[in-house]
């Protein structure tokens, strides 16, 4: 490699606009003419492989990685969409809304899977269904619960052990928890009573999947309900005390999106990007270097679908009527 | 001769009927093709006169109607009509030959020599002067039985005055009757023909005389 | 004789043009046609859509504890789901207030009773259609009026119609091909009775003027009995023209006839050489009309018969010989004697009438010009071509005016004395052209004149 490249990572915490990041990252080799600002609810260090490697590519380029949760995502880009180049994030229907209000530029000629994409504008990259989560020693010579049912009895059968010992998605304050939550409540009625069931022996709320994670291994929590299996996977590459299950029953699968943002001050720039990151995701996963989970489906999965229906539990009515209806359940 | 004159313009009847009697034939006249037929029928004629153009009738009816009664008479067709037009020749229709109007009668008396020659049956006329021996159908002259060759013109000569015995014919006359009227002749010529004439006829009984100023005579002695 | 045809339009051309631009026409009106009711057929899809999408949203309208909850399932979008991921709006309102969903949506007009509407719009920047609809709950506060609108873009549906345009276009233009090649087809089956008329005349022989026999199809029925009567009337004018020329041959050869005869006749009584010399120029003169009559008519038929030769196959041999026959006796008259000789036998493909006329002229010239007891050998043979050579023993042609003989009218200075019309050679000429031949003409060495006629 004849250039040789510099990161320079520089944690600069400072306030823009009274806003706070949970991360904010600048990648870029010595010279550069060329930026690019990507709004982001991925962990750095999940998208960073990515990021290098287009820097390979691309080596004149600034890249500004900024994350944040979900929700806030959404409320920032809606604010000032020509600051950011691209918005990456996991709540799918947040993003088919953004693309839906017209926040997003086509990008014709992708080559990306029809399933996998939405009015050419918001793309799809990773496969990453929700599991349930649990602390192994909590299971210790206890049958493993393979599905939400499974998880029922379990639960009830040792309620004394799992008193305040179970954690979800605070669905009020995690975009994504909320969307796991009404896709899990439309498919069947067993995500209430789960819910009932957690609410009644009492049941910590995360605003997110790292969070939850951490007080798995250390023990404070037994189980972790739709915790993102990447994440989890990736913890558990470092520490194996946890284990995670894909309930088979039904098993609900996100998929990562990505748009362009119609007022993006480097246009040209962010579609290349896009363009490169597809291509990465569409290639099967490197065990060496830790990414994030490629767009392959296994024989037989199905994802939430990319569809305006997405748009249905972002009504203002049907939003308060579910979280009604969410605080009964988990909240007693 | 006796001939049969059918012809509906009676001058121009008359005109030819004068200058063949004055040959010395007979002639019958007739302007209408059903009196045509009636005197065919009647008499017996050496020859026709056929006009083709007739009040009552094209003349080739009359054509047809003879060669359907199996007349053997012969027919010379008078036509004033233009032969490139009409294909079928007249003799096909069964005229033996055809003269156009107007025609010079020395043409018209060849053709009926020729004619009358075709016809000749086995039972011919032998006119005989002694050793001389002429057939006038035939046209052939025979002195003591051997033929003798006469040219057209020196038998036309010997007819001529065989015909008229005892007559006289002048030079000139003779000149009008055997030479044809676009023919300047002078005189010299006729002298010929007398002179040869008189050598074939040496030593037979047929002797011309001259009859100085007068003409010449044929006399059977 | 032909005259330059002026040529305007074609008629082929026409019909064609006709046919063509008329199915072109209706083809385009087509097309309109059948893309708006595409359109309609297309628009009422999305409505019936968007009407059943609107029925689930205002049917999930309830009254909880006072409030009003819309709890629309979640097919109420899903089923708004296009191939062309088309976007979607809806407005859910409450009397007349936003209660969620979009802004800027028309609301239906405020009406009591369930009605429904549909609208095309242009909202964020695109057009949309817009489906509302209205219902009254009654609560314990009394009534409450829900207006819902639901609306969706059109790239799906643009999308649909553009394929139906196309699809309808390549009909369309398919369409017209095949009218084209129709039009094609009728065309020739309409200008093939014309074509086959024209085939049928141009068959026809020179004189064949007959009327048609054949059937015709009925709009040709006033062009073809017009023909027929056309070419009756040529018929008839020929054969009055023919019978014409007949009347007057006769009606000036007969009075000649009798005056000749008479003349010919008086001649023999008359012995005074005044007299006599004024008979021989009278029968002399007369000749002459006859002869110049004669070949004027001959003349004037030959130059209408070389227009339309009708040819046949002739043993030449066997005509010279009939003309020689047939000239005999006046060939006798001089002592003149006629000889056919030739090897083979020759044939020629040609107007019997024209060739016997032609012949038979050169025979009375050399006749005409033979003194008397002398020879005319005529000679027939076919190499290189068929030909026909008379040599006489006259005087020959006048050597000065050998290349003028054939013209019309020319008599050579040797011909004083010798009654004749000019024509004979000249007849001879035109007859040997018309048939593609030649006619020579030139004086023997062995002296008289000598005429080849060749073919």
């Amino acid at each position: 490699m004849r250039y040789i490249i510099v990161l320079v990572l520089i944690f600069i915490t400072y306030s823009l606009n009274a806003e706070e990041w949970e991360d904010q990252s600048i990648f870029s080799s010595g010279s550069t003419n060329q930026t690019l600002r990507i709004l982001s609810s991925t962990d750095t260090s999940f998208f960073e492989p990515i990021l290098k490697s287009y820097l390979i590519d691309n080596p004149a380029t600034k890249i500004e990685y900024l994350v944040t949760g979900t929700a806030s995502l959404d409320k920032i880009f809606r604010n000032t969409p020509e600051k950011y180049d691209l918005v990456i994030s996991s709540a799918m229907d947040l993003q088919l809304k953004l693309v839906n209000d017209g926040f997003a530029i086509k990008i014709q000629d992708s080559n990306h899977p029809s399933w996998a994409k939405w009015r050419k504008s918001l793309f799809a990259f990773t496969i990453e269904p929700a599991a349930i989560v649990i602390n192994k020693r909590a299971f210790a010579n206890q049958k493993i619960p393979q599905s939400r049912q499974d998880l029922i009895k379990a639960l009830r059968s040792r309620s004394k052990f799992f008193q305040n010992k179970l954690g979800t998605y605070d669905v009020r304050k995690s975009g994504l928890g909320y969307l796991f939550a009404t896709q899990d409540a439309r498919t069947s009625e067993t995500y209430w009573r789960l819910m009932e069931v957690m609410g009644g022996l009492g049941t910590q709320l995360y605003c997110c999947s790292g969070d939850m994670i951490d007080d798995l291994i250390s023990g404070k929590i037994a189980v972790a309900y739709n915790v993102l299996s990447s994440y989890a996977g990736a913890r558990k590459k470092v520490s194996d005390e946890i284990e995670i299950i894909l309930p088979a029953d039904f098993p609900t699968t996100m998929m990562r999106t990505a748009m362009v943002s119609k007022l993006a001050p480097n246009v040209e720039n962010a579609k290349n990007f896009m363009l490169h990151l597809l291509k990465t995701q569409l290639k099967p996963a490197d065990k060496n270097n830790y990414t994030l989970p490629p767009l392959l489906l296994k024989p037989g999965q199905q994802t939430i679908i990319l569809e305006p229906a997405l748009m249905t539990y972002l009504d203002k009515l049907k939003r308060q009527t579910f979280i009604k209806e969410w605080e009964r359940a988990i909240i007693q | 001769m006796k001939y049969l004159l059918v012809e509906d313009n009676h001058e121009l009847a008359n005109a030819i009927c004068s200058r063949i009697k004055f040959d010395g034939h007979v002639i019958d006249h007739a302007d209408k093709l059903e009196d045509a037929i009636a005197y065919s029928n009647t008499g017996e004629y050496d020859l026709i006169f056929l006009d083709i153009m007739l009040p009552d009738g094209d003349g080739r009816s009359f054509l047809k109607h003879h060669r359907d009664q199996k007349k053997d008479t012969p027919i010379i067709v008078l036509t004033a009509r233009s032969q490139v037009s009409d294909r079928i020749s007249l003799l096909d229709l069964g005229a033996d030959d055809y003269v156009t109007k107007p025609f010079d009668h020395a043409e018209l008396q060849a053709r009926c020599r020729a004619v009358l020659r075709r016809k000749a049956g086995t039972a011919q006329t032998i006119l005989q002067f002694g050793d001389v021996a002429f057939n006038p159908l035939a046209g052939q002259l025979s002195i003591r039985d051997k033929m003798v060759n006469l040219r057209n013109r020196e038998l036309r000569l010997f007819e001529l005055l065989l015909n008229a015995r005892g007559q006289i014919f002048s030079k000139q006359k003779l000149i009008d009757r055997l030479f044809s009227l676009d023919e300047d002749v002078s005189e010299n010529a006729i002298e010929v023909y007398v002179g040869r004439l008189r050598k074939h006829l040496e030593d037979t009984s047929l002797k011309i005389s001259t009859h100085r100023s007068l003409g010449y005579r044929l006399d059977d002695d | 004789m032909t005259n330059t045809i002026r040529i305007s339009g074609s008629l082929r051309n026409r019909l064609m043009i006709t046919l063509i631009s008329g199915s072109a026409i209706l083809g385009i009106i087509l097309f309109f046609i059948v893309r708006g009711y595409a359109t309609q057929i297309a628009q009422d899809g999305q409505d019936n859509i968007l009407k059943a999408s609107l029925s689930s949203i205002l049917d999930a309208a309830t009254i909880q504890d006072g409030l009003v909850e819309v709890d629309f399932p979640y097919a109420s979008l899903s089923m708004l789901d296009t191939d062309l991921d088309d976007r979607v709006f809806y407005a859910i309102y409450q009397d007349g207030i936003l209660l969620s969903g979009y802004k800027g949506l028309p609301a239906p007009s405020s009406l009591t009773g369930e009605t429904r509407t549909f609208q095309t719009i242009k909202y964020k920047g695109t057009f949309a259609r817009v489906a509302n609809a209205n219902r009254i709950l009654v609560g314990e506060r009394g009534r409450i009026e829900i207006s819902v609108s639901v609306a969706q873009t059109q790239d799906d549906l643009s999308r649909t119609l553009n394929s139906i345009s196309k699809n309808v276009a390549v009909f369309g233009a398919g369409f017209f091909i095949l009218v084209a090649a129709l039009s094609y087809l009728a065309t020739s089956t309409t200008i093939n009775p014309l074509m086959r008329l024209a085939a049928s005349i141009k068959k026809r022989g020179p004189k064949d003027l007959s009327p048609f026999e054949k059937e015709i199809p009925s709009e040709m029925v006033p062009l073809v009995s017009s023909l027929n009567r056309l070419m009756g009337r040529l018929d008839l004018s020929l054969k009055q023209s023919e019978d014409f020329i007949a009347e007057a041959a006769h009606r000036v050869r007969t009075p000649l006839a009798t005056v000749r005869s008479y003349a010919d006749a008086t001649l023999q009584r008359v012995s005074k050489s005044e007299n006599r010399e004024a008979l021989r120029s009278m029968v002399r003169a007369i000749d002459e009309a006859s002869r110049a009559a004669s070949q004027l008519l001959d003349h004037a038929m030959i130059t209408f018969r070389t227009d339309h030769l009708q040819k046949e196959y002739i043993d030449l041999i066997d005509l010279v010989q009939d003309l020689a026959l047939r000239l005999s006796p006046i060939a006798e008259m001089k002592d003149v004697k006629i000889l056919v000789n030739y090897k083979n036998p020759v044939e020629i493909h040609g107007d019997f009438i024209l060739i016997q006329n032609a012949i038979r002229n050169l025979i009375d010239n050399a006749l005409k010009y033979s003194p008397n007891e002398a020879i005319i050998k005529i000679s027939v043979g076919s190499e290189p071509t068929p030909y026909l050579k008379i040599h006489d023993g006259g005087p020959g042609f006048p050597p000065d005016d050998i290349q003028n003989l054939t013209l019309r009218f020319t008599r050579g200075k040797n011909a004083n004395g010798i009654i004749g019309s000019g024509l004979g050679l000249t007849i001879a000429k035109d007859v040997a052209n018309a048939h593609n031949g030649r006619l020579e003409i030139f004086n023997h060495k062995k002296g008289g004149a000598c005429a080849i006629l060749s073919f």
